[in-house]
């Protein structure tokens, strides 16, 4: 709690904020790994039931092991998890937290790195599985099994007599020790084998490591788990069939990266349970971050959290977005300066200047006024947000079913859309309402229902009349239906009539009588309420669906630096160097630094001089000639007057500069000593003038 | 997609053109002005309907672009940022092919510059005695070869030295030097009188360049030319194979020696550092104010967990130093020096253990030691350590295994690591394996300020090595030693001056030296002489060679004033 209040700026409630950050971090931390757990449910249970099969036909010796122990077969889990690695760890660790307390004690979690030889992988392998031992059957003498841990032979053998001696000991143990894990596995428990990132093992390690294993695998009930980043296919690429043909593969698809990221922003931002927000921009990065860099999930939540830490440290009046019961409490006891805060907020200068004169006064120097008013203020953007949600989802509904998607797909895009501007006037809204206009009745009507149920069950109490009119909307279309069977018999009438025999002439006149009538009416009922529907929906919108930055007080709830949260998270760290050496003057704010175009002043800092100097160069710089150009430069900016005499001669401080620019540049990375010529350096860097 | 419908629906209405009976009869019976008036609404319809097409194509094409850019424009937000941290420019620049200016585009410059000569002469330039060079950015692409040529002028005996590729672009046809001769000349006018002066203009310098070159080099210039014009300033990616693969270096060969300048030593070099002063001293202080005032910002995300990774121009060593002394006196913390060059990873881990966690031992693998490190402090949830590491880039640690081990370090929750990096590709250390435990927060902290002590240990082309590193340890193992053994290498030293003037010195024959050190008195037989020799091997102070005809060669490795300050200490001590 001290880092907030060491601030010096502002000590407003500092620590009261630093609290509910903090809270509110824990809150969506938990919430996040809840997701997480849930969205795992389905993948660990089916793991489970596959160990546990595996397992069982050992456990009763049937014969259908004894079949499959000639063929020599490992029962082998493929778990295919996408690309972004980096969130393998989280499943691997909620994988063996569900095998430890259902199925084994016994597991092993290699990774490529530590194994680059089969002898380094069974060292690892005996180590991980022998230190479990001990954590199950107590800290007796964890001096002797750490000894002979480093003594014992690395070989399968001296692992299978280990396996049949702790399951021996826990056969005799189970019923004098009552233990709750003894009795959840089984009596020979299998031994599982987690193989993190199966794609960076070396083909000959996993090769030899299989077949041993198949060997005795009649002695040690051994299972695999493959962690595959890639796609199932890697396993036939890396093993040959000789090899891969002692597998009994299942495969195991987890979810993938994006339907989590969904669940996340639809379980952490939209949603009426945190107060804290991320503004358009925001959101924007951190999805573009994850779409085009990692397609990690965690870095997205990391994001999350700097966007709510720096949301909370640096806006004083954060300490008001807060859960609406602590709200008034909170507003009553702003100090003044905090009122003064207020006062400060665009939006608010914007809602001040929309009231009376008197209602200005007041607002502006009564501070108890002020503090009524926004709490007022504060009451209203929950329910504007509450209501957003809902109208969101609703209209997500219904653009999420036209053809080409308009207005995105996924409902974050959506969302992005509607926080950016006012959505109903881009051009997109315009041509999704249009596309609308063409859904068919089935397609409408369960539309029709989705949004009754999404507006049934949101919170926002304004719906009650919207939800009675979309009920209304539905009762008609069903209507409808009897009245189209009815009309359907009127057209059919008509049809008759013309089947009669006639003339021309009367033929001629009931066609044009047919496409007067049918002109004249040119919209059926249906059509008349779909358009009626349209524009109901689109009424809402407008009403609902204002962008957040309209709103007053929106500072408080919403977090809208976007580029400070890329400049730490996405930085660019080359770029800053360019800028840095190309113009001096972004940061160093000098008037002799001030230039125009591109170029530098001849006063900039050395290493400036000195890196554009060797801009012109190709690809081997002679330091000569490169300390004669520097000098010249910093000869004409220091004294212009310089008679002939003194320029001829390089001034050892001068020269000094040169030297320690040219290592400055070495240090950077731009250039590096050659051996190609005497006194020459070699570019590392490619154009760029 | 609202474009292609909008081309087709106007095409459609052009062709089915409902004509009602009564325009036909009013048609016909109209005069024949009037037909005249209506082809002309024909043709006019026709030429918009071409109008609209076309606005249609660039329409898509704009989109097109659009949709490319998204990425960019959506990454790129930072465009508004009043703070400005230099992101906001498009990578193209900065990883830019060399690209010849088209010449119409330096034209078009050209002839700018000539309508306002003055503005080149900028006002505040009369008022302040200094001047200062105003180039804009072409222009600053002659400034090195218009600064070689000065010296050209100056010392008649240089030899050309303008580099190749910018001798190839002047050779370069140049249509705009012909157009704009008057422009050029009344500027040769100008250049004479500012011939002392920095500054002069483009066309000056480059049409004196021209002839210069055209003077002192005619061979190249032509197949040169000719090349170019194939070329049509075409295709980037042969261009770059062109500038590398030709294994010519056309660079002059002018040396430093004959500079007639001494090569300055490390000392020598810091002192006269010190002498010139810091230029922008007051702008450089107002940017570490900016950055000293995240401190407790920074503090704050190092205990949520995330780590903190600083970059930028110039030296951050102060800035850490800085908020080192204010925020971390009272914590326990681990300072590493990156950039000295025998710093490792085994060394850092070493100070963890022994210094932090106060345990006496050793460990067979970094690997393990990492891991007792992670184990007592997940034990002990009291400990906290933060970790300064200046150059986290360095030679030393920027290897994979070293940036693994440090990853995983920084990954504890207790440890709170705080870096800087320099190196341009310093990024690429990091697979996104390691970024996640490194878990790192960016900020530019662009300090300008000098790499005084991360570039001393370099062993830059322009310094004279004065070894007192080498020499420091040199002394230090010798002292640990027996005096027959100081005996021993001593021998070994005194032969090895003798003879540096040979540049083909091979060594010491072993058998030779066994014979020396017996008449010294030194050893008694040949298997004490080679247990010493192991001893001296082990410290790295001497290095074994077999030479072609088998035998055993010995040679310290220390340059000669190494060696010779070497023995004159050892001659002071006895």
């Amino acid at each position: 709690a001290h880092d907030f209040r060491s601030r010096s700026d502002d000590s407003e409630d500092t620590e009261l904020r630093f609290i509910t950050c903090q809270s509110l971090w824990n809150q969506i931390k938990s919430e996040t790994e809840q997701i997480q757990e849930d969205l795992n449910k389905q993948l660990l249970d089916n793991l489970v039931s596959f160990l546990s099969r595996s397992h069982s036909q050992f456990q009763e010796k049937m014969t259908e092991w004894t079949c499959r122990m000639k063929f020599r077969e490992i029962p082998t889990a493929a778990l295919v998890l996408g690309v972004n690695v980096t969130d393998h760890d989280l499943t691997f660790r909620g994988l063996s937290d569900v095998l430890q307390d259902n199925i084994t004690p016994y597991i092993a979690l290699l990774e490529a790195k530590d194994c680059p030889g089969i002898k380094n992988l069974m060292q690892k392998l005996m180590g991980q599985l022998m230190n479990c031992d001990i954590d199950v059957d107590s800290l007796e003498d964890e001096d002797c099994v750490q000894v002979s841990q480093n003594r014992i032979r690395c070989s399968m053998s001296s692992l299978i007599s280990w396996y049949e001696s702790v399951t021996k000991k826990t056969d005799s143990e189970t019923p004098s020790k009552k233990r709750n894990s003894s009795s959840r596995h089984w009596q020979s428990p299998p031994v599982v084998v987690i193989l993190k990132d199966m794609e960076s093992f070396t083909t000959k390690v996993l090769q030899d490591f299989i077949v041993i294993s198949s060997q005795h695998i009649h002695e040690l009930p051994l299972v695999l788990i493959f962690g595959i980043a890639t796609s199932p296919m890697i396993i036939h690429r890396l093993l040959p069939h000789s090899v891969s043909s002692l597998l009994c593969i299942e495969l195991f698809q987890s979810l993938s990266c994006k339907e989590h990221l969904s669940t996340i922003i639809d379980k952490l931002l939209l949603t009426s349970r945190f107060p804290f927000k991320l503004g358009e921009k925001v959101l924007q990065v951190l999805i573009n971050i994850f779409l085009y860099h990692d397609f990690s999930v965690q870095n997205f939540i990391k994001g999350f959290q700097l966007c709510i830490v720096e949301h909370f440290y640096s806006e004083p009046l954060s300490v008001l977005c807060c859960q609406l019961v602590d709200v008034k409490k909170r507003v009553y006891s702003l100090s003044h300066d905090q009122c003064e805060n207020i006062r400060r907020l665009p939006s608010f200068r914007r809602y001040v200047e929309k009231q009376d004169s008197g209602k200005q006064i007041e607002l502006l120097t009564n501070d108890s006024f002020l503090k009524e008013e926004t709490e007022k203020l504060l009451e209203d953007l929950h329910v504007y947000h509450e209501n957003y949600v809902s109208i969101l989802r609703c209209l997500h509904v219904f653009t999420s079913s036209l053809p080409k998607y308009p207005l995105g797909k996924q409902i974050r895009e959506l969302h992005c859309a509607c926080l950016e501007n006012r959505v109903w006037e881009t051009e997109e809204y315009e041509s999704s309402l249009q596309l609308a206009r063409m859904l068919n009745k089935t397609d409408l009507v369960t539309m029709l229902q989705q949004c009754v149920e999404i507006l049934m069950s949101s919170s926002g109490k304004e719906f009650d009349k919207t939800v009675e009119k979309l009920k209304e909307f539905l009762t008609q279309f069903q209507n409808l239906e009897a009245e189209a069977s009815q009309e359907r018999d009127v057209s059919v009438s008509s049809q008759k009539e013309l089947q009669k025999k006639t003339d021309l002439y009367h033929l001629q006149k009931t066609l044009l009588e047919l496409k007067e009538s049918r002109r004249s009416k040119k919209l059926t009922k249906f059509e008349m309420l779909r358009f009626e529907v349209v524009d109901y929906i689109d009424s809402l919108v407008r009403k609902y669906l204002v962008p957040a930055d309209d709103r007053t007080l929106h500072e408080i709830m919403y977090f809208n630096a976007a580029t400070v949260l890329r400049g730490h998270l996405n930085a660019a760290p080359r770029t800053a160097l360019h800028t840095a050496l190309n113009n001096p003057h972004w940061y160093l704010k000098n008037q002799a630094l001030k230039c125009d175009g591109g170029g530098i002043s001849n006063k900039a800092p050395d290493i400036c001089i000195v890196y554009k100097l060797h801009l012109e160069c190709g690809r081997l710089i002679n330091l000569v000639d490169w300390l004669e150009a520097f000098s010249t430069v910093v000869m004409a900016a220091e004294e212009p007057n310089a008679d002939a005499a003194s320029s001829d001669q390089v001034d050892d401080i001068i020269h000094a500069r040169f030297i320690r620019a040219v290592s400055e540049l070495e240090l950077l990375g731009f250039i590096k000593p050659s051996k190609q010529k005497t006194d020459h350096v070699a570019r590392l860097t490619w154009g760029g003038c | 997609m609202s474009g292609p419908e909008g081309t087709r629906s106007s095409r459609r209405s052009l062709q089915v053109k409902f004509v009602p009976d009564e325009d036909v009869l009013k048609h016909i019976a109209d005069d024949a002005g009037t037909k005249v008036r209506k082809d002309k609404a024909q043709l006019s319809v026709s030429m918009k309907r071409l109008v609209k097409k076309l606005e249609n194509i660039s329409d898509n094409e704009a989109q097109e672009i659009l949709e490319e850019k998204n990425y960019v424009a959506a990454l790129g937000i930072c465009a508004q940022d009043p703070v400005g941290n230099g992101s906001n420019i498009s990578g193209g620049e900065v990883y830019s092919f060399q690209t010849p200016k088209r010449s119409s585009k330096m034209a078009e410059l050209a002839s700018e510059l000539a309508q306002t000569p003055e503005q080149n002469v900028a006002p505040d330039h009369s008022k302040c005695p200094e001047k200062m060079a105003k180039t804009p950015q072409s222009s600053s692409n002659f400034m090195w070869a218009e600064i070689v040529w000065k010296c050209n002028l100056k010392k008649k005996e240089f030899v050309s030295t303008t580099p190749y590729r910018l001798r190839k672009r002047l050779a370069a046809p140049d249509p705009y030097l012909e157009s704009e001769s008057e422009y050029s000349a009344s500027c040769s006018e100008e250049e004479d009188e500012e011939d002392q002066k920095e500054v002069s203009t483009v066309l000056s310098s480059q049409k004196t360049l021209g002839k210069t070159k055209a003077a002192s080099t005619p061979p190249p210039r032509n197949s040169l030319a000719k090349k170019i014009k194939e070329e049509k300033m075409g295709n980037l990616v042969e261009e770059y194979f062109e500038a590398h693969s030709s294994s010519k270096v056309l660079t002059s060969d002018r040396t430093l020696q004959k500079l007639q300048k001494r090569r300055l030593n490390q000392q020598t070099l810091h002192d006269l550092l010190k002498k010139a002063p810091l230029a922008y001293a007051a702008e450089i202080r107002d940017l570490n104010q900016q950055h000293e005032s995240l401190f407790s910002k920074w503090m704050l995300q190092l205990h949520l967990g995330f780590n903190i990774v600083l970059y930028g121009l110039g030296s951050k060593r102060d800035l850490l130093e800085k908020f080192r002394t204010s925020l971390l006196q009272d914590s326990v913390h681990l300072v590493v020096n990156g950039y000295f060059p025998s710093i490792t990873v085994r060394s850092i881990l070493n100070s963890i253990t022994e210094e932090v966690l106060d345990h006496i031992g050793t460990f067979r693998s970094p690997l393990d030691q990492l891991e007792f490190i992670i184990k007592r402090f997940k034990e002990d949830s009291s400990l906290e350590l933060y970790v300064l590491i200046h150059n986290l880039d360095s030679q030393m640690l920027r290897g994979e295994r070293s940036q693994q081990i440090l990853a995983q370090l920084s990954s504890l929750p207790s440890i709170y690591l705080i870096a800087s990096i320099d190196h341009i590709n310093a990024p690429l250390m990091w697979d996104q394996a390691k970024l996640s435990l490194y878990n790192w927060l960016w900020y530019e902290t662009t300090t300008f300020s000098p790499y005084v002590e991360e570039t001393s240990y370099e062993n830059s082309l322009l310094v004279q090595q004065s070894g007192s590193l080498a020499l420091s340890s040199l002394m230090h193992v010798l002292h640990s030693l027996t005096l027959n053994a100081r005996g021993i290498f001593r021998l070994l030293a005194q032969h090895q001056l003798e003879k540096k003037d040979n540049p083909s010195y091979p060594g010491l024959s072993f058998q030779d030296f066994y014979q020396q050190c017996r008449e010294a008195f030194l050893v008694n037989s040949e298997l004490t002489l080679r247990a010493q020799l192991t001893e001296f091997r082990d410290h790295k102070l001497i290095r074994t060679k077999r030479g072609a005809d088998g035998v055993e060669y010995l040679l310290i490795p220390v340059d000669g004033s190494t060696l010779t300050d070497f023995l004159e200490k050892e001659d002071e001590d006895v």
